[in-house]
């Protein structure tokens, strides 16, 4: 059991929260990063979808990965991720209704979210069954806690409420001159504010500073 | 022909696939560093986008709707025989291109093939599925398969824009001194923002 929870699976579960985040630094994943974050619980529920397929991918094609013909693994990756994501949106629609509604396309577009082909070709197909988990669930979580970020940013200064709740909609904080940014719903705004992330992680981080 | 114009116009500005949906932004932000392969790549897309979609158009009406052959609403298969059409056809354009214009097919190299991948592409698909039901009076409607011929141009050319505007902006930033926890991938994220923000004065458009 020791081995399971060795020291180097936790780095490869760790790694991806920070110094190798699949949207700050792999940037990848970005389409629905951005345009599911205007409120904070589809942006929750979004983060907790990928980072299952993610796992779950991983896993299935590292299982698999001595006998995919290299030339078509592409077409088996994305079947195996098509099937996956054909299962989340479905249970979505089940028992979270009102958020899939929300979400809208980008459930399915998890298909074609570059964190999936990017852990599959990079990490699964070289490497074995649990590591693959790990590596899911840390890159999974990595594109979740970015999501909660913006989301929660968003959210806050757009519409003054979180996850619904009235957080900044009162008279005694409106009679101060205070008003809700509605430029922060706008789709414009997430880039800007996935930019000061990349800028503060980076001015920490030097050697994640590019040269050109 | 009214329809089909306006829905071109509103496919290119109103409903940019970039600036408005944020699809296809990992290859826009990895592509778009040098312009004439951003033309490239915004060729390349549009033509997989005017191959695909009406396919799918087709597939989503006689196939999986309930009123198709098979009687039964088959919606829920719609991710994977959607994903299997863009892939299929992806090799096929890309076997095409290498047999008769071996020229294009290396400068676009490794690109062809990970348009399989674009989000722009599996968005336009699933965009299209949801404004089939709608009524035809909708400047959005897709009703018929010039519609999707139509929508998938306007889409793809639209794509097109947006990473040439980048890439000739990007030409430019190379001379001007930006503060280095920004360089790269921050600015262009803020360059896109405010190209965004332009964008959206397009979105009360009416045709």
């Amino acid at each position: 059991m020791s081995e399971l929870f060795s020291k180097k699976n936790k780095d490869t579960f760790s790694i991806p929260l920070g110094k190798n985040n699949p949207i700050t630094v792999q940037v990848l994943g970005i389409c629905s990063a951005l345009a599911v974050t205007a409120k904070l619980a589809p942006a929750i529920v979004m983060g907790l979808s990928v980072m299952v397929i993610v796992a779950f991918a991983n896993v299935i094609i590292s299982l698999m990965r001595d006998t995919i013909p290299t030339r078509i693994r592409i077409i088996v990756q994305l079947v195996v991720v098509a099937t996956l994501v054909t299962i989340v949106s479905e249970v979505l629609k089940a028992f979270a209704y009102d958020v899939s509604v929300q979400l809208s396309v980008y459930v399915g577009l998890i298909i074609t979210n570059c964190i999936l082909m990017g852990r599959l070709e990079a990490f699964a197909m070289s490497n074995g069954p649990w590591e693959s988990f790990w590596d899911g669930l840390g890159n999974g979580l990595g594109y979740a806690k970015i999501l909660i970020i913006v989301a929660f940013v968003r959210e806050l200064f757009g519409s003054g409420t979180l996850l619904g709740y009235n957080i900044l909609n009162y008279e005694c904080i409106k009679s101060t001159g205070y008003l809700n940014n509605g430029l922060m719903l706008m789709p414009p705004m997430a880039l800007i504010i996935i930019a000061c992330i990349v800028w503060y992680q980076r001015s920490r981080d030097k050697e994640l500073q590019e040269n050109s | 022909m009214e329809h089909l114009f306006s829905l071109f116009i509103r496919s290119i500005f109103v409903d940019n696939m970039i600036f408005a949906f944020f699809l296809g932004m990992c290859s826009y932000l990895a592509v778009s560093k040098n312009l004439k392969t951003a033309i490239g790549l915004g060729i390349a897309v549009t033509f997989v986008l005017v191959v695909t979609l009406p396919v799918n158009y087709i597939l989503q009406t006689k196939v999986l709707d309930a009123n198709g052959i098979f009687g039964i609403d088959l919606s829920f298969l719609s991710f994977i025989l959607f994903i299997a059409v863009i892939a299929a056809i992806t090799q096929l354009v890309e076997m095409a291109v290498e047999k008769f214009s071996p020229s294009l097919y290396n400068s676009l190299g490794i690109f062809l093939p990970l348009i399989a991948v674009n989000c722009a592409i599996m968005g336009a698909s699933l965009f299209m599925q949801q404004r089939i039901t709608k009524s035809p009076a909708d400047p959005q409607a897709i009703t018929s398969v010039t519609d999707s011929i139509v929508y998938a141009l306007g889409s793809g050319v639209g794509w097109m824009f947006a990473i040439v505007g980048l890439a000739a902006i990007r030409e430019k930033m190379a001379y001007s001194d930006v503060p280095a926890p920004l360089r790269g991938l921050g600015i262009t994220f803020i360059t896109v923002g405010l190209m965004a923000m332009a964008f959206m004065c397009f979105s009360g458009l009416k045709l």
